[in-house]
């Protein structure tokens, strides 16, 4: 590893010990982050799995209802039935903070869940029930799906991000303050022992 | 606290009955169409349901999102079936935080 290019003073060897110990300081600190970042990841990353499938699986379900309902009555039939949806999808948003990681929070406040069927009963067919009501049921774990998808997500970029800095840290920062550091201890031992040698033949110059 | 909706973009077929449950429904037949409405939804909803196919045709446009927390979108499949992209994305996210995959290994067992 290649030392740092600096003059080897006494100044300069003195301020590249502080470096070193904020360079060690720092590193243990961000490992600790590290570690407990991937610890939370896989506690959300397991359940995102888990909603991800039975997201998949339910909402194949529904759209396959929706589908057979669409190929009973005709196209203009069903899209006027659904002009006027009866209900709307409000959400409270805000973030928390994951180990200093801003990620979504958010929460239904279904304002008027007056009328899931937007449409008389007499004029649609059933399956077309069916699959609202088994899409309405879906619908908050999917909204839950997307809270946990997006925290993986932004924490899987925040880990990678700090492993970077931790072997950015770990690999050169270190190696090469240290190296420096020695360098310099054995440049100025060097000369001390030249300056007494000088010392001890001038003494028997003088002497002779 | 803010107040959000809900849009999903994506083929007629697999996006018409979001509208029955209260979610905003934007219909699109195309690459240019599904970038477009991509990008002009992401301001004004905090979470967005893309089709997988979708989500493929604007990945750029979703990919500048990734980094804030809102808003949200979230591939999910459409009536044709899954194509695995959800699937696909855990893994990668797994793969980029721990180095390798340790949650879908351990089911091949």
């Amino acid at each position: 590893m290649a030392k740092l290019n600096v003059n080897p003073t006494r100044m300069e060897l003195r301020r590249l010990k502080n470096r070193l110990k904020t360079a060690t300081r720092g590193h243990k600190l961000l490992k600790d982050k590290s570690d407990e970042m991937i610890r939370r990841f896989m506690l959300y990353i397991r359940e995102n799995k888990r909603l991800r499938e039975e997201v998949e699986k339910e909402l194949q379900g529904s759209l396959k209802a929706f589908m057979l309902a669409r190929a009973v009555s005709n196209d203009a039939s069903i899209e006027e039935a659904l002009a006027l949806p009866g209900t709307k999808v409000k959400l409270e948003t805000s973030s928390k903070s994951i180990m200093s990681v801003e990620v979504p929070v958010f929460q239904i406040t279904q304002a008027e869940q007056s009328e899931l069927y937007p449409y008389s009963f007499a004029s649609m067919t059933g399956e077309l029930d069916g699959a609202i009501s088994s899409l309405s049921g879906l619908l908050p774990k999917i909204l839950k799906l997307a809270e946990v998808e997006k925290t993986c997500n932004m924490l899987a970029d925040e880990i990678e991000k700090n492993r970077r800095r931790v072997n950015a840290l770990e690999y050169v920062m270190i190696p090469q303050l240290e190296e420096t550091i020695k360098y310099i201890t054995m440049k100025l031992d060097e000369n001390e022992r030249g300056a007494t040698v000088r010392l001890m033949k001038v003494k028997s110059m003088i002497n002779q | 606290m803010r107040e959000g909706s809900v849009a999903v973009i994506g083929d007629k077929d697999s996006v018409l009955v979001f509208k029955a449950i209260g979610v905003d429904v934007y219909p699109v037949d195309g690459e240019i169409q599904a970038r477009e409405k991509v990008h002009a939804l992401a301001r004004t909803y905090s979470v967005i349901l893309v089709t997988e196919q979708v989500a493929k045709w604007a990945e750029m446009y979703i990919a500048r999102y990734s980094a804030r927390p809102y808003p949200v979108i979230v591939p999910i499949p459409s009536a044709e079936g899954s194509q695995g992209l959800g699937e696909a994305r855990i893994k990668a996210n797994v793969e980029k935080a721990i180095g390798a995959d340790i949650l879908f290994d351990k089911e091949d067992k």
